[in-house]
């Protein structure tokens, strides 16, 4: 894992251009500058670094193959496809690269309790497997249209001792998962870190979960020069809050002929007003501690949001892709549920990897643009997550489509 | 420009104590909220905190969450609140102070909020989720409305910190009695007073407790240590455990007591 590179964002008071920030109860900055001194120090001693690699190797199974996707790349005649296989590290997806390194941040701190947020049950999963690992207590808030959805991972989390906490409030979706979090660490930040699995949040948050996500992109970088000899033509990944996109885009920051592509959840269509598409229909406002674009009503009030993905159903988004945006650094692009839905299958069928449905979305933006891209372009699709979760959704769904 | 928090605090000086009544805006209806004032007034409280409903409350206890999402529900909005000022500023006849979150004010624009807040009447304004190196535009534009930006310390604020906040402030120090969100709370340990004291003897603006205070001994017991209490929560439920308008009189009762404790209450 490599250091954080210094000419890169955000600045020192969090800011990536006009994004970020700390908009956060005062209760919270004490705490949150003693995380910034605690992940500086920590990142710059090579014992922690160390540890952090040990346990991404021998733990979650790191480094994850890039697999060429032949036979789906000539099933929608299009470019070449490699797909960087979160899917395959310990716990499912990618976010045990940063549950891992913030637990051991936690640890480093003096925390003796983690609590996370989730929608999809990912990052809880993550995390409570995490803890256990390094003998932290863990709770875990979750929205209970989530619950319902994701009942799989529920029962995991339960499993590896962590208490899964329903929330009620509001749309019962992650966005409501994150304020109850945010109100438990504001009581209890004495004792407890808060173990963000979005790159969202308040600074140093986006930068701390860009930093343990970066080992996607750093072993992508790495990977494709070696089976191609060459650098992507483009980076393509889903976009909810932003972890497993930024992780793989920003190794590549410096690199400008290698296009990002972010994939935004298109939910029933960005015209219909039922999506999660921050970026494309969203305006810039405040919510969860940074500035960036939010899904909002005229007065200010956040949107409810739909997708078919737990994960990705959040109407905001971390502020370094809404630097991207501004800047014009990466390109955004949403799908809708049942493009998604077309990407589960196909992959499904043509290579034998069932992805998840957050993934899905960016496997459907290849499948919906191939013609788009030249047969020669290499793309390198991040597979964050895998599907086994979603099977029992993405069933009911059908059926009642046939019904 | 005069800002009618200032004149209070001066008045008041010694012994006297300013209570901040606050309730959530348009809850449980904006109709409801012309008797509410009224009532509020005249229990004698020294400033009106009125809570702009937000989505997401994350300073926010379950109490004020309901309130919120109420008011919400029945389509409230920061621009209504203002129109509704605007409209009965000659009725309120203490100073007034906005809570709201930082969407919203962004949302209406800041300088658009800024000039109609000054015109209804809107004397002082406090953000939950900012702190004072987010706020420095914002502030620049209220003050130039001779609006008060009022800043919060927690008990987690370190000291140098705590120093700093409180020079940032206007018209008063908000602090924030314990970490956490809003809420009615059975009891004040001892560190909180000392807390307090210490508090007051940095700042140079006056001190004003909030979160958890919730009774006229709680008052009692911390008038020593500062120069006004900010009751919120209680009232919310004392409004919903009693339905509008039949929890008028028992508010009248209840701040009545509160405001005597502050005003003239012996207690150190």
């Amino acid at each position: 894992m490599k250091i954080y590179k210094k000419n890169q964002l955000p600045d020192k008071n969090g800011y990536f251009g006009p994004f970020g920030g700390r908009f956060v109860p005062e209760t919270l900055v004490g705490p949150l500058n003693e995380i910034e001194r605690g992940f500086k120090a920590a990142i710059k001693s090579a014992s922690f670094r160390k540890e952090v690699n040990d346990y991404l190797t021998s733990y979650a199974g790191r480094p994850t193959e890039l697999f060429e996707a032949r036979r789906f790349s000539s099933a929608i005649r299009g470019p070449r496809i490699f797909l960087k296989r979160e899917d395959l590290a310990h716990t499912g997806s990618h976010k045990i690269n940063n549950a891992i390194g913030q637990c051991l941040l936690a640890k480093r701190l003096g925390k003796k309790r983690v609590i996370a947020e989730t929608g999809a049950g990912q990052h809880g999963v993550a995390t409570a497997s995490a803890a256990a690992l390094l003998g932290l207590k863990c709770a875990v808030y979750m929205g209970e249209e989530d619950i319902r959805r994701q009942a799989l991972n529920v029962f995991r989390m339960k499993l590896l001792g962590a208490e899964v906490i329903p929330v009620s409030s509001g749309t019962r979706t992650l966005k409501d998962a994150i304020n109850e979090a945010m109100r438990d660490w504001v009581t209890n930040v004495r004792t407890t870190f808060y173990c963000i699995g979005s790159a969202i949040g308040a600074h140093p948050y986006p930068l701390i979960v860009k930093y343990f996500q970066s080992v996607i992109g750093n072993e992508a970088k790495r990977q494709i020069l070696k089976a191609t000899g060459r650098l992507p033509s483009a980076l393509v990944a889903c976009v909810g809050g932003g972890s497993n996109s930024i992780g793989l885009f920003a190794p590549f920051y410096f690199d400008k002929k290698v296009r990002f592509i972010g994939v935004e959840a298109g939910g029933r269509g960005i015209s219909s007003g039922e999506h999660a598409a921050s970026i494309l229909g969203g305006r810039v406002g405040v919510l969860h501690g940074t500035k960036s674009y939010i899904l909002q009503d005229s007065n200010g009030q956040v949107a409810a949001t739909h997708s078919v993905s737990a994960g990705l159903d959040y109407p905001g988004v971390g502020p370094e892709h809404a630097f991207f945006k501004w800047s014009g650094r990466a390109d955004y692009a949403a799908v809708t549920d049942s493009v998604a839905l077309e990407g589960f299958r196909v992959l499904s069928e043509t290579e034998g990897i069932i992805p998840a449905l957050e993934s899905s979305h960016a496997i459907g933006y290849v499948l919906k643009n191939a013609r788009r891209f030249k047969k020669t372009d290499i793309l390198v699709l991040c597979l964050s997550g895998r599907g086994d979760k979603d099977v029992d959704e993405v069933e009911r769904i059908l059926k009642a489509r046939t019904s | 420009m005069k800002n009618g928090i200032d004149s209070l605090f001066k008045k008041n000086g010694g012994r006297r104590k300013a209570l901040i009544a606050y309730l959530t805006a348009g809850y449980p209806s904006l109709n409801a909220q012309r008797a509410l004032v009224k009532t509020l007034i005249n229990s004698d409280i020294d400033i009106l905190e009125l809570g702009v409903p937000f989505s997401d409350p994350i300073a926010d206890g379950p109490t004020i969450q309901y309130s919120s999402h109420e008011a919400l529900m029945k389509g409230i909005s920061l621009h209504k609140i203002i129109e509704w000022l605007t409209r009965f500023k000659r009725e309120i006849t203490v100073p007034v102070v906005l809570m709201s979150y930082m969407n919203p004010i962004l949302s209406y624009g800041i300088d658009a909020f800024s000039r109609d807040a000054q015109k209804a009447g809107v004397s002082g304004l406090i953000i939950p989720d900012s702190i004072p190196e987010e706020n420095k535009e914002i502030k620049k534009v209220l003050e130039r409305r001779g609006i008060h930006l009022i800043a919060l310390v927690a008990p987690t604020t370190p000291e140098k910190r705590l120093r700093w906040v409180s020079t940032k402030t206007a018209g008063f120090l908000y602090a924030v009695s314990v970490a956490g969100v809003t809420g009615a709370r059975k009891n004040i340990s001892p560190q909180t007073k000392r807390w307090l004291s210490h508090l007051r003897s940095v700042s140079p603006s006056p001190v004003c407790v909030g979160f958890g205070i919730s009774t006229k001994d709680h008052i009692a017991s911390l008038r020593g240590s500062v120069d006004g209490f900010i009751v919120g929560s209680a009232l919310i439920e004392l409004i919903r455990n009693n339905r509008f308008p039949k929890c008028l009189g028992k508010l009248k009762t209840f701040v009545s007591t509160l405001s005597k404790e502050c005003h003239y209450g012996r207690g150190k």
